[in-house]
């Protein structure tokens, strides 16, 4: 029997699950002395620097590297000649590209060639001497220009894939995704109201504090040790010895701590440049990238255009849907138009349907996950659409999506049975709280949106050693960016019945625990938790098979209760962890237990928000009055870390309604580089946010466990245009609902 | 080009560096006396992840040119704590789950400490300006608003 199976632990009565204990690694994140990626120095260390594409797009005609060599402390040079040539699948070759240039530059601040020196600023120095000859083509900045006829091509092998008869010619469009059901013009019929409208949102950086930094040491003998911060370092090793052409094993990855990620750290870019550099330097060298680097040449995620249209009934059925959506790719094949196509009208029970997805490739850096890829753009549409039919057809917004919510055993748009879910929780729990009924004056609008996410299961592995005292150290390979480590520490806490106290969670470094996915997929409560709750569960076992060999009687006769071994009968003293470790020597040595396994029973998540704000007329800014959250947790482990995640998911999607956008000239170039002119929410944009969990146990999980970090991000761009439609009366489809935007609507200039 | 040698006091110790006549304070203080700490998230003055107490005034080491540290008081978040007994803000950031990621945090903490400093009963926004130039991109500021009211309060508490 799997963990997840085990019906005795899907009970609650929990004495240490759902409970807020300190986070085990807390005292050193605010004393200044946890180690993140740009923190680390070794002996004899060199610094990096990257040179970068000034052109969207350009042929490379030459690189010559002799003068910077030649410069003072410039211990070694690279461009994309020192890896091996791209290869194997296409989306490999696409990461080899990505990671440094070759034929061509594809975005502005793709990577040309890297330097390593003594200081600082001798590498910059020589990197900015690197002469290279350019022939400056013309780029496409948006799927319009992408997918015109006669576009300029990124890459002249592209073949869309997904389209019968299959094109003969190359093309900007990687793929086209398609989801459908029922009969389209059958639902469109029958509609008593149809909605329609074309979207676009702009692409948007995921933001996190901390800039990518790697250090890289490669001895002679060619082991390669690799300091970074990521999602997932087990990724960064197989992603590292793709583009260097080696062995995953040949590579250690020793995770730093990670100053925020959001799906941004999933990839590598500084990773294999560090390794080539300190291999030809025989010394370790350190990337760090600065924030304009960030922008330039990591994240975003995509920009897109939907076109969408909606039917209804009278009585507020939804009987008809169409998509068509097109995804900013960035340089290379890989938006998440898949996956914005899949959850755009999952939360509802819509019988007719057509989605088209396209991946499109533009002259922008390669996006990257983030949070929920692809769903915000798709839910942003879906949900301005909802919000028309249910002021069209004079029905609440929460009751409008109650008519038509998925429940358990209903098929999503994307194919599969819903399990146990707790959508129609989250639109209750919202419509029931004092928030929904506070009156609203002039100027002041109410938005409600709601948003679905799938979350993942994936691979993860974990190893439990029991200390010769008795407590218990916990090994994991995931990265932890929000808590990760109290929430396994209070699920070993509460398989063992000892003090959470007594756990000492580890992340494990690509030596030292099995192999684990990434931190991503809102997936480490759920998979790695049920992995070192299975490594716990064995170490049970064997704990209770020691005392039966110490009491000399028959196993069932033992069993585990409160951090102790007790004879059923009581017939015996109990034995406690730290008698049974104590006592090793005698029953069969130290007591240790790994588990590694395929996470199944993902609990899909549900999110369903409001926001109340008000809008200056005069000068059509935006100030958010109130907030209030609901999303299905499952069960929250940490319930502070678990709401953590949903007001930090709301508060990006608040910041991607109304601020936050990529700005390029029109040579391509990337105008606004750095926090100040790309603005993130700060702490006085923002009130507090009201938040609800929701606990809908999600049965694939001992304990319920659903992923709970991408959801939130969903509802917020299209609740944000909802309130700002019901405040001033127009519908604004295009995002950021910047002040001018929502000043030229006002006056009727735009809308 | 020579190297400067600055003497300045930081986090109670008399210290001296070199730096370049240009180099900022930031990497003096990463670098040469390895108070890694003190995060770099822009560079630009516009993230507050450098922030530090630099004669008792609140700034961002990123936009300070080393020298200029000649003799003066800086503390930086690994002089908060004394030994391992923390400051209320220190203790309220733990107990009310007031950061994610973490690497916000120590500039957040010598921004509310200065903030503190001078209003000792900040109200709600109050603390949301006094902190708006520090970025954090996990939490929402909910929990960090929220742990610095609590900090106050029981700063208050302790000192009536």
């Amino acid at each position: 029997m799997t963990i997840a199976e085990d019906p005795a632990t899907t009970s609650p009565g929990y004495k240490w699950v759902g409970t807020r204990m300190i986070r085990p690694d807390g005292f050193e994140k605010v004393t200044g002395r946890a180690r993140f990626g740009a923190d680390i120095k070794l002996n004899g260390m060199l610094y990096g620097h990257v040179l970068r594409s000034p052109h969207a797009h350009a042929t490379i005609v030459s690189i010559d590297t002799s003068e910077a060599e030649k410069m003072a402390g410039v211990r070694a040079v690279i461009t994309g000649a020192d890896f091996p040539d791209p290869s194997g699948p296409a989306g490999d070759q696409d990461l080899q590209r990505n990671v440094i240039a070759r034929e061509k530059a594809l975005y502005e601040g793709h990577t040309i060639a890297a330097v390593a020196a003594q200081t600082r600023a001798q590498a910059k120095a020589a990197a900015e001497a690197i002469k290279v000859v350019y022939e400056v083509l013309p780029h496409v900045m948006s799927v319009d220009e992408a997918m015109a006829p006669g576009a300029p091509l990124l890459h002249p092998k592209l073949m869309t894939k997904g389209v019968d008869p299959a094109p003969t010619e190359p093309s900007n469009v990687a793929s086209r995704a398609v989801y459908q059901g029922g009969d389209l013009d059958l639902g469109f019929a029958e509609s008593d109201v149809v909605v329609e409208g074309t979207f676009t949102t702009k692409p948007v950086h995921q933001g996190y504090i901390e800039p990518h930094a790697a250090v890289a040491d490669t001895t002679p003998n060619g082991r390669t040790t690799l300091w970074c911060s990521s999602q997932g370092h087990f990724t960064m090793r197989s992603l590292s010895a793709k583009v260097l052409g080696w062995e995953p094993s040949k590579l250690k990855v020793i995770p730093a701590e990670i100053g925020g990620g959001f799906g941004g750290k999933t990839t590598i870019y500084l990773e294999p440049l560090a390794v080539r550099l300190s291999q030809k330097a025989g010394r370790p060298v350190k990337l760090v990238m600065s924030r304009d680097e960030v922008f330039r040449a990591t994240g975003p995620a995509s920009g897109t255009k939907i076109v969408g249209k909606l039917g209804f009934k009278n009585d507020g059925t939804m009987v008809a849907g169409e998509l068509w959506m097109a995804y900013e790719a960035g340089a290379f094949a890989g938006s998440p138009a898949g996956a914005g196509s899949m959850t755009a009208l999952a939360p509802y029970t819509v019988p007719n349907f057509l989605i088209e997805g396209f991946d499109v490739v533009v002259n922008k850096p390669k996006v990257a996950a983030y949070r929920a890829p692809g769903a915000p753009m798709s839910s942003f549409a879906v949900e301005s659409l909802i919000d028309e039919a249910a002021k069209k057809l004079g029905i609440d917004p929460i009751d409008i999506r109650l008519k038509n919510a998925v429940t358990e055993g209903c098929t999503a748009t994307y194919g599969p049975k819903f399990p146990r879910i707790g959508f129609v929780e989250t639109l209750e729990a919202i419509k029931n709280h004092p928030n929904y009924q506070i009156p609203l004056g002039p100027n002041q609008g109410r938005g409600v949106a709601s948003g679905f996410w799938f979350n993942a299961g994936l691979n993860s592995s974990a190893t439990v050693h029991v200390n010769e005292d008795g407590n218990v150290i916990v090994v994991t390979g995931s990265p932890d960016i929000g808590g990760s480590r109290a929430s396994m520490a209070l699920m070993a806490a509460e398989e063992f019945g000892i003090d959470a106290a007594r756990i000492q969670p580890v992340v494990g470094d690509t030596e030292s625990v099995g192999y684990n996915d990434q931190t991503g997929g809102s997936r480490t409560t759920l998979a790695t938790g049920a992995a070192v709750i299975e490594a716990c569960r064995k170490v049970i076992a064997d704990l209770r098979g020691r005392a039966a060999k110490q009491w000399d009687v028959a196993l069932e006769k033992v069993e585990w209760v409160d951090g102790q071994a007790q004879h059923v009968e009581g017939t015996q003293p109990p034995l406690s962890l730290a008698d049974l470790a104590r006592g090793w020597n005698r029953t069969g040595g130290p007591l240790t237990a790994s588990a590694a396994l395929n996470a199944r029973g993902v609990g899909s998540a549900f999110s369903t928000q409001v926001v109340d704000l008000e809008i200056d007329p005069d000068t059509g800014h935006v100030t958010v009055l109130r907030y209030l959250t609901a999303q299905d947790a499952g069960r929250a482990i940490h319930p502070s870390y678990v709401e953590g995640q949903l007001q930090g998911g709301v508060v990006q999607g608040i910041g991607w309604a109304l601020n936050e956008e990529y700005i390029f000239d029109r040579n391509g170039k990337m105008e606004n580089p750095g926090f100040l002119d790309y603005r993130i929410p700060v702490a006085s944009d923002m009130p507090m946010i009201d938040t609800i969990v929701v606990e809908v146990p999600n049965p694939g999980h001992p304990y319920g466990v659903r992923g709970v970090g991408e959801v939130g991000i969903v509802p917020p761009l299209a609740a944000v245009a909802n309130a700002v439609d019901d405040a001033v009366s127009r519908r604004i489809r295009d995002l950021p609902l910047s002040p001018v935007r929502i000043l030229d609507a006002i006056l009727n200039k735009d809308s | 080009m020579s190297r400067i040698q600055v003497s300045c006091t930081v986090n109670g110790d008399s210290v001296d560096f070199l730096c370049d006549a240009d180099g900022s304070l930031l990497n003096a203080l990463r670098d040469e006396l390895g108070l890694t700490g003190i995060k770099e998230g822009c560079g630009t003055g516009d993230c507050g992840a450098c922030s530090i107490l630099m004669d008792d005034e609140l700034n961002c080491a990123c936009l300070i040119f080393a020298p200029e540290a000649t003799g003066t008081t800086i503390t930086t978040v690994e002089g908060l704590a004394d030994g391992d007994h923390l400051t209320p803000l220190q203790e309220c950031f733990l107990e009310g789950a007031a950061l994610q990621c973490g690497i916000c945090t120590p500039g957040f903490l010598v921004a509310a400490t200065a903030l503190l400093q001078h209003n000792p009963n900040p109200t709600e926004t109050e603390i949301r300006y006094a902190l708006a130039g520090n970025l954090c991109r996990c939490t929402g500021y909910d929990k960090i608003v929220r742990a610095v009211r609590e900090a106050a309060a029981q700063m208050r508490e302790a000192s009536a």
